[in-house]
C-alpha cells in the first residue's frame, strides 16, 4: 500500500563538545495515510527527536541526520533546503506540542496567529484568512471564536489554547499531524476531549497522526499502530491490539506492567522496570535493554538484536519465543474476581462477581472502621486569596475561593487521596494543612493539637511531624547543596547530633529509599529524575514524621521509575507507620496508593470513599466523569464515551447552588439554586449531590 | 486602564517631591555656607553676615526653610540665584532646549547602534559582527565619558578638523557630543537585547512558529525581537538617568551650554537655589519619562494591558 510517510534507517546525531553524540540509531517507520501511529517509550528514547528530524527542526538544535531517509508522499525530506521545506512546513506537515502555555507567541493575538500562517502558504487575502480562522476555531470547539481570535494565548486556559494550537495546525490542510505529548499537560477531562476531538477531526480532514505519548492508556485508545522506542531505537512495532494482548519486547513489557491500572491491588507492589534508561554518552553494548532485561543473557550483552519482521510487527529481541512461552503459562492463572469486576467497570459488568464483590467491600469497609485514631480532623477549612481591586470602591471585595468550607479526617496509617482538576483546590488544601499558608477559618486538629492557632515556636515544633514530597523532582533540591547536606539539614534543625552520627543517618536515610550511601557527598545534577525524588524522600523522612504531605509527587516521572517510587512509598509506610495525603491527577496512581479517596470540585469536597468503593460505585457525577477520562488501557473495548463538557468555571465566581450544575449532565433546577451538604449515603462513603448515583 | 494610568501619576508625583526633600535636607547638612561664597568673611561685619543670612532666610529651622521653598515651588517660583539674583526656572528653560537636543540625539544614537547590534550579534552568535558587538557593549559600558569625549576631540577635530571642538550651535557641535554620550547607552542596550534575544530564541514559541513554515527573517523581526524589546524598554527608561547624568561631564567637555553646565557650575559656586532648582526639574524629567515608559509597556506586551 502507499506510504504517506515512510523513515528509512534514519540516524540523528548531536554536535557536542565532545563530539557526535549518536541520538537515534536505524529508526524505520511508515505511516499509512488515514493511519494513527503512537511513538511511545520514556523519556530519552528519542521519540521527539524523531518528530523533530521528520520537520527537520532538528537543523536548529544542533542536530543532524547522518544517515537514511524520511519520505512525505514521495519527496525526500532529507534532501531538500531549509528554504524548500518552509513550504512543507505548516501545509504538508503540522505539528501540536506538549505545552500548549508556551507554544503561542505571547504578545500577538491567536487570530493574528493563525492568519499568520494560512497567508504564508495560501494566497488569501486578509478578510479570507480571518474567516477561515474564525471557522477553524468554532470547528475545534472553541466557544465565541470571533472574541477569542481578539485575545492574547495569556487570556485562554490550557485546554482552550490547545485547541487553538490544533486550529493553526489545520489551518492549511496538512496531510501529516505531528502531536507531541499533545494532552501531557492537561487535566485528564480536557485530555479525554482533546483526543476526541483529534480522532473526529483526523476522519474529516483525511490526515494521518504521529502521535507521540508516554501514556500508554492514550496509545491503547488511538492508535492504529504502537511503535516502542528505547534509547534511540525502534525496539517494538505492531498493531495496537496485539500489542496489548501480547507484546513481544521485554521493554514493551515491563511498560506496560509498570502502570497501575484500575485492577492492580491495594499494597500489591507495581511491576516496576529496574534502574533506568542509560544517558546517550553512555550506552551499554549489545541489545541497548539488556541491564534492565530479566531475560538478558550473553548473547544479549555481546549483541545487537536486529528489528525482525513476522507476521505484520517488528520486534528487535533474541528472547521473543521465551517470553512468550512464559506468559503463556501465565496466561492460564484464572483471573481474580477483583480484577474481572473492573474490566466489568468498562463495560462488561457481570451480576454474579458484582454480588462476590460487594460482600468482600463490606467486609473491608466494616474492618477499617474499628477504631482507627484519626491523625487530622478538619472542620469548615476556609482559604481566600484577596483579588486585587478593581472597578468601583464601595463593592464587596472578591476573592478566589481556594477552599471553601471542607470537613474531613485523615486516619493514622492511612493513605488519603485527594483528585480533581486543576483549580480544585487540592494543593491549596494541602498547603493549609501543613500551615505553610494560613487558614482564613476552620480547624486543623492534628493529634491532639490544634495547629491554626499555634505560634511560630510550637509550629516549628510541630512541622517535625509533617513533611512534605515535591512534584518537581528538579525544583525541589538546592543545586549548590550536596545530597548529604540536603538530607541531613532538618536533622540540624531539630536534633543535636555529632557530625559523625549525623553522617550515620544520612547514610541510614539514604539506604532506607534505595541509594548508595556513598551519593551523599555528590550534587543534585548527578542524578535522574527518579533518584532525586528518592533523595526528596530520604529528606522528608529523616525526623521520622507521623505525616507525609506527597502534592503530585510521581506526576512528572516515567511510568516505570513511576511504579518504583509508589512502590518504595508503600515500603516506608509500612515499615514507619506513616500516614500520607497523596495528591495527584493519575487516577490509577492514586487508586493504587490511597485507602480512601476524596474527590474536590472547586474548593468543595464532593465526595469521599474508600478507594475501590469510589471507583465501583461512584457517587457523584463529577467523579463518574472524571474516572471516564481515564483512557482505557484494553484498545478496542470502547467506552460509551461520557467526556466531560466544558472546563472548571474560575474560583473567583464560582456558579450558585452545586458548583458543578453547568457541567453536569443530570443537573436541575434544584442544583442551580440549592447547594448540597455532604451526606453519607453508606458507611464511608459520603457524597455531596441532590441526586447521587 | 485609566485607573491604573492615574494612580501611577500619583506615585510619580510622590517620587518628585520626596526625592526634592532629600536633596533639600543633603544640601542642608553639606559643610560650607552659601553665605561666605557671597561676602568674604574677612572683610564683612558680624552684621552684614547676619542680615544677609536673614535676608537668604538661611537662618531659619530647616523644617521653616523647607516649607517655605515647597510653597514657593507650588507657584512656579525656584527661588533665585545667590550669585546674581537672576531667577532660576527661566535660566533653566533658556538651557534647556539645547540638553534636550543633547539627550535626543544621544538616544537616537543609543538606540540605533544599541537595538542594531543586538539583534544581528543574537541571530549571528559567534560570528565577526557578534564579536564586535559585545567589543562594543564593553567599551560603551567602561569608558568614561570625559576620556572617550577628549578622544573623539582629539582625532575628529583637532587632528582631522571635520567637526568644531565646542559650542552648542548647529548641528555639527550635536554629532562628538552625542556619541560620546549615545555610546554609554549602546553598551548597555547591546548586551541586554542581544541577552534577551538569546533567551527569547529558546522559547517554545519559536519551535511552533518554525513549524508553521515561517521565514527566519519573520520570526526574528516580527516575533523575537518585540518580545526581546520588553526588558530592553526599561531599560530605555532608566537610560534617560544616565543621559541627564552624563549631560554634566559632556557639556563641561565640549563647553556647551545646557542644565548640566548650569548645575555643574552652580555647585563650584555653592548656588544652593540654582543646584536645587536644576535637580527638581531634572526629577520631573526622568519620573515623566518613566512614566511613559510604563505606560508604553502596555502596549507593548499584552500581559502587562490585562493586569492592571
Amino acid at each position: 500500500m502507499e506510504q504517506l510517510l515512510e523513515i528509512q534507517h534514519l540516524s540523528v546525531g548531536f554536535h557536542t563538545r565532545r563530539g557526535l553524540l549518536q541520538a537515534l540509531n536505524d529508526v524505520s517507520l511508515t505511516i499509512r495515510p488515514g493511519e494513527t501511529v503512537c511513538l511511545v517509550g520514556e523519556s530519552g528514547s528519542g521519540k521527539t527527536i524523531t518528530s523533530k528530524a521528520v520537520m527537520r527542526l532538528l537543523d536548529y538544535e544542533n542536530g543532524r541526520i547522518t544517515n537514511g531517509q524520511i519520505r512525505l508522499g514521495g519527496i525526500d525530506l532529507t534532501a531538500l533546503s531549509q528554504n524548500e521545506l518552509r513550504s512543507l512546513r505548516g501545509k504538508k506537515m503540522a505539528m501540536v506540542f506538549q505545552e500548549p502555555m508556551s507554544a503561542f507567541d505571547p504578545v500577538y493575538t491567536i487570530g493574528y496567529q493563525i492568519v499568520e500562517t494560512i497567508r504564508t502558504h495560501d494566497s488569501k487575502s486578509k478578510e479570507e484568512a480571518w474567516e477561515h480562522a474564525v471557522s477553524l476555531l468554532e470547528r475545534v470547539g472553541i466557544p465565541e471564536p470571533r472574541i477569542r481570535m481578539k485575545q492574547y494565548p495569556g487570556e485562554l486556559s490550557g485546554g482552550m489554547l490547545q485547541r487553538a494550537m490544533i486550529a493553526l495546525a489545520l489551518s492549511c490542510g496538512p496531510e501529516l499531524l505531528i502531536a507531541d505529548e499533545p494532552t501531557t499537560a492537561l487535566d485528564v477531562t480536557i485530555q479525554a476531549q482533546i483526543l476526541q476531538l483529534l480522532q473526529e477531526l483526523k476522519e474529516e480532514f483525511r490526515m494521518s497522526i504521529l502521535l507521540i505519548t508516554h501514556d500508554l492508556g492514550i496509545a491503547a485508545e488511538v492508535a492504529d499502530r504502537v511503535v516502542v522506542m528505547y534509547a534511540g531505537r525502534v525496539v517494538e512495532q505492531a498493531p495496537t491490539a496485539e500489542l496489548f494482548k501480547q507484546p513481544h519486547h521485554p521493554y514493551s513489557q515491563g511498560l506496560l506492567q509498570s502502570v497501575a491500572s484500575l485492577d492492580t491491588e491495594k499494597g500489591e507492589r507495581l511491576h516496576s522496570i529496574e534502574g533506568a534508561i542509560p544517558s546517550l554518552s553512555a550506552l551499554p553494548d549489545g541489545c541497548l535493554f539488556h541491564p534492565r532485561c530479566p531475560y538478558a543473557t550473553e548473547k544479549c550483552r555481546a549483541e545487537v538484536p536486529p528489528l525482525v519482521f513476522e507476521n505484520g510487527r517488528e520486534s528487535a529481541c533474541w528472547h521473543t519465543q521465551e517470553l512468550l512461552r512464559s506468559s503463556a503459562a501465565n496466561d492460564d492463572r484464572p483471573k481474580s474476581a477483583k480484577s474481572e469486576a473492573f474490566t466489568a467497570q468498562s463495560g462488561l459488568r457481570t451480576a454474579e462477581s458484582n454480588m462476590v464483590l460487594e460482600t468482600v467491600e463490606l467486609q473491608l469497609i466494616e474492618a477499617a472502621a474499628v477504631d482507627v485514631p484519626d491523625l487530622f480532623q478538619i472542620s469548615g477549612l476556609r482559604k481566600y486569596y484577596p483579588v486585587k481591586r478593581r472597578g468601583f470602591p464601595g463593592r464587596a471585595r472578591p476573592y478566589i475561593r481556594a477552599v471553601d468550607d471542607v470537613s474531613f479526617t485523615i486516619r493514622r496509617g492511612e493513605t488519603f487521596g485527594l483528585v480533581g482538576e486543576s483549580g480544585s483546590g487540592k494543593s491549596t488544601l494541602g498547603r493549609v494543612l501543613l500551615q505553610l499558608e494560613a487558614a482564613t477559618s476552620g480547624q486543623i486538629r492534628f493529634g491532639d493539637q490544634e495547629i491554626t492557632k499555634l505560634g511560630s515556636s510550637a509550629l516549628r515544633r510541630a512541622r517535625k511531624d509533617m513533611q512534605m514530597i515535591f512534584q518537581d523532582p528538579y525544583g525541589a533540591l538546592d543545586p549548590r547543596w550536596t545530597v548529604g547536606d540536603i538530607i541531613g539539614e532538618p536533622l540540624g534543625v531539630h536534633e543535636r547530633l555529632s557530625t559523625m552520627e549525623k553522617r550515620n543517618r544520612v547514610a541510614e536515610l539514604l539506604a532506607s529509599v534505595g541509594l548508595d550511601a556513598s551519593y551523599a557527598t555528590r550534587y543534585p545534577h548527578e542524578f535522574s529524575g527518579g533518584q532525586r525524588q528518592r533523595i526528596g524522600i530520604a529528606r522528608a523522612i529523616a525526623l521520622k514524621p507521623k505525616f507525609i504531605l506527597a502534592d503530585e509527587a510521581v506526576s512528572a516521572l516515567d511510568v516505570s521509575v513511576q511504579a518504583q517510587v509508589v512502590n518504595l512509598l508503600q515500603d516506608l509506610q509500612a515499615k514507619m507507620g506513616l500516614t500520607y495525603l497523596f495528591i495527584a491527577h493519575g487516577l490509577q496512581v492514586v487508586r493504587h496508593i490511597s485507602d480512601r479517596i476524596g474527590v474536590m470540585y472547586l474548593g468543595k469536597l464532593v465526595e469521599i470513599a474508600p478507594s475501590h468503593e469510589l471507583f465501583l460505585h461512584p457517587a457523584h457525577p463529577y467523579t463518574k466523569a472524571l474516572i471516564a477520562s481515564i483512557p482505557d488501557m484494553s484498545p478496542g473495548a470502547k467506552k460509551a464515551h461520557t467526556v466531560l463538557q466544558g472546563e472548571i468555571p474560575s474560583p473567583a465566581r464560582p456558579p450558585s447552588g452545586c458548583r458543578f450544575h453547568t457541567r453536569c449532565p443530570l443537573a436541575t433546577a434544584k442544583c442551580r439554586e440549592e447547594e448540597p451538604d455532604l451526606n453519607a449515603i453508606a458507611a464511608e462513603h459520603s457524597v455531596a449531590c441532590h441526586f447521587p448515583f | 486602564m485609566v485607573g491604573a494610568v492615574i494612580g501611577r501619576m500619583f506615585t510619580s508625583l510622590l517620587v518628585v517631591a520626596g526625592s526634592s526633600v532629600l536633596v533639600f535636607v543633603i544640601l542642608y547638612l553639606l559643610p560650607g555656607d552659601p553665605v561666605n561664597s557671597l561676602l568674604d568673611p574677612t572683610f564683612a561685619t558680624s552684621e552684614q553676615i547676619a542680615s544677609l543670612r536673614h535676608q537668604l532666610g538661611v537662618d531659619q529651622p530647616l523644617h521653616v526653610q523647607l516649607a517655605d521653598y515647597f510653597g514657593k515651588l507650588l507657584h512656579g517660583d525656584f527661588g533665585n540665584s545667590l550669585l546674581n539674583s537672576e531667577p532660576v526656572l527661566p535660566r533653566i528653560l533658556s538651557q534647556f532646549p539645547a540638553t534636550l537636543a543633547l539627550a535626543a540625539a544621544s538616544a537616537v544614537v543609543a538606540v540605533v547602534i544599541g537595538v542594531l547590534l543586538g539583534v544581528l550579534s543574537a541571530i549571528h552568535r559567534n560570528k565577526p559582527i557578534d564579536v564586535i558587538a559585545r567589543i562594543v557593549g564593553l567599551l560603551g559600558i567602561s569608558m568614561p565619558a570625559f576620556w572617550s569625549g577628549i578622544l573623539l576631540l582629539l582625532v575628529f577635530s583637532i587632528h582631522l578638523g571635520w567637526l568644531p571642538t565646542m559650542g552648542s550651535n548647529g548641528w555639527k557641535t550635536l554629532v562628538l557630543p552625542s556619541i560620546t554620550l549615545g555610546l554609554i547607552g549602546a553598551g548597555f542596550l547591546v548586551r541586554m537585547i542581544r541577552n534577551s534575544m538569546l533567551e527569547v530564541v529558546n522559547e517554545h514559541f519559536i519551535v511552533t512558529l518554525r513549524s508553521k513554515g515561517l521565514s527566519e527573517r519573520s520570526i526574528m523581526y516580527r516575533h523575537a525581537l518585540r518580545n526581546a524589546l520588553i526588558p530592553a524598554v526599561t531599560m530605555i527608561g532608566m537610560l534617560v538617568g544616565e543621559m541627564l547624568a552624563g549631560a554634566v561631564v559632556i557639556e563641561t567637555v565640549f563647553a556647551r551650554q545646557g542644565i548640566g553646565r548650569i548645575i555643574a557650575d552652580a555647585i563650584m559656586a555653592k548656588d544652593l537655589p540654582v543646584v536645587q532648582g536644576v535637580i527638581f526639574f531634572s526629577a520631573i524629567i526622568y519620573v515623566s519619562v518613566n512614566l511613559i515608559v510604563d505606560i508604553s509597556y502596555s502596549f507593548i506586551d499584552p500581559r502587562v494591558r490585562r493586569a492592571t
